[in-house]
């Protein structure tokens, strides 16, 4: 779809707004409706966009299939050391109140981690997800062509 | 309502797909009138959004229509009337909807209420019972999309080869006009 000029021009204007709610929602959570969840999804519609315009290959460039492997694993991960990190330093697991003496700053730097771990994970599963179905097709044609072929 | 009926009754699964989103942004939009603003937020990106997304890119793998079913199931209809009628008669017996005695409203609602702000500093109420008195339950919802991701990618990363059942028997549908290639997103 790059050769549609309107549609290019649009996206082009459109998809760094759409980065810059899902950060505004993911770190702006604790003020207004949102958080991790939301964000990584609103995040990865963006992506999304720019692959659709621009094809799979030079979305893959931005960010690479390992890459998303890791990244998704590593969000869930900063979750349970998070909570892990509450435990060393003397409370309960999942609890934050060890971080810092104020309890305000502490329960604040705890969500802002564990909701950036969650954000983390939705958006890379989301692309993950996307990906998965977006090149089966190709794949797909691909083995019938070789079948063709072999059989010629 | 008039959209959930159409959902069932077309037989062609793009239209199908994107009533799905129509039935997710009106419900937002319910959402946002009721006051709730996550919920509502939600259901956009990820009802209306996402999952739409998601199904279109399964729709270029699979025929557009519906393989049309003969006859009727009337084993099927009379479970869910059964049921339907079970659950309406559960709802006679809950409490009027917004009285101020009412479970979810004496239960830790008030503690949650009272204390949030208290506790963590933070105004929306709704991140700091997700992120902090609900910690573990938020941890399993991360846990759960983690699976998801990786149970897609048990069953897709296999690359097709003509030796695999279903592979040669069904091909990918194709559009008419247009080549293999450009349908590639």
């Amino acid at each position: 779809m790059i050769d549609n000029g309107i549609l290019r021009v649009i996206s082009r204007f459109l998809i760094p707004f759409i980065l810059l709610v899902g950060l505004y929602i993911q770190f702006h959570g604790e003020y207004s409706p949102g958080g991790g969840f939301q964000a990584g999804v609103v995040f990865a519609a963006g992506w999304i966009l720019y692959v659709l315009i621009y094809g799979l290959e030079r979305g893959l460039n931005v960010i690479s299939l390992n890459a998303m492997y890791v990244l998704s694993a590593v969000g869930v991960l900063l979750y349970a050391f998070t909570g892990l990190a509450g435990v060393l330093l003397g409370g309960k697991y999942l609890d934050f109140t060890p971080f810092s003496a104020n309890p305000h700053t502490a329960q604040q730097t705890g969500i802002i981690i564990v909701e950036f771990g969650v954000g983390l994970t939705v958006a890379t599963v989301a692309m993950l997800l996307f990906t998965m179905f977006a090149r089966r097709r190709g794949e797909w044609l691909e083995a019938l062509e070789e079948e063709d072929e072999g059989s010629e | 309502m008039i959209v959930a009926v159409t959902i069932v009754r077309v037989r062609d699964l793009f239209a199908a797909g994107m009533m799905f989103a129509i039935y997710s942004l009106l419900s937002a939009g319910l959402f946002t009138v009721l006051g709730a603003g996550d919920v509502a937020l939600t259901e956009a990106a990820v009802g209306a959004g996402i999952s739409t997304i998601l199904v279109l890119a399964v729709l270029t793998l699979a025929r557009r229509y519906e393989h049309p079913t003969g006859g009727h199931n009337w084993l099927a209809l009379a479970v869910v009337l059964a049921t339907g009628a079970i659950l309406i008669h559960a709802t006679l017996d809950l409490p009027e909807f917004g009285a101020a005695d009412n479970p979810a409203q004496v239960h830790v609602g008030p503690f949650y209420t009272e204390n949030s702000y208290s506790d963590m500093g933070i105004p929306n109420m709704v991140a700091a019972v997700l992120a902090s008195y609900r910690s573990i339950d938020t941890m399993g919802e991360a846990f759960v999309i983690f699976a998801a991701a990786l149970g897609v990618f048990a069953l897709l990363s296999v690359r097709p080869t003509r030796d695999m059942p279903g592979v040669r028997k069904r091909r990918p549908p194709r559009r008419p006009g247009k080549s293999p290639e450009g349908k590639r997103p």
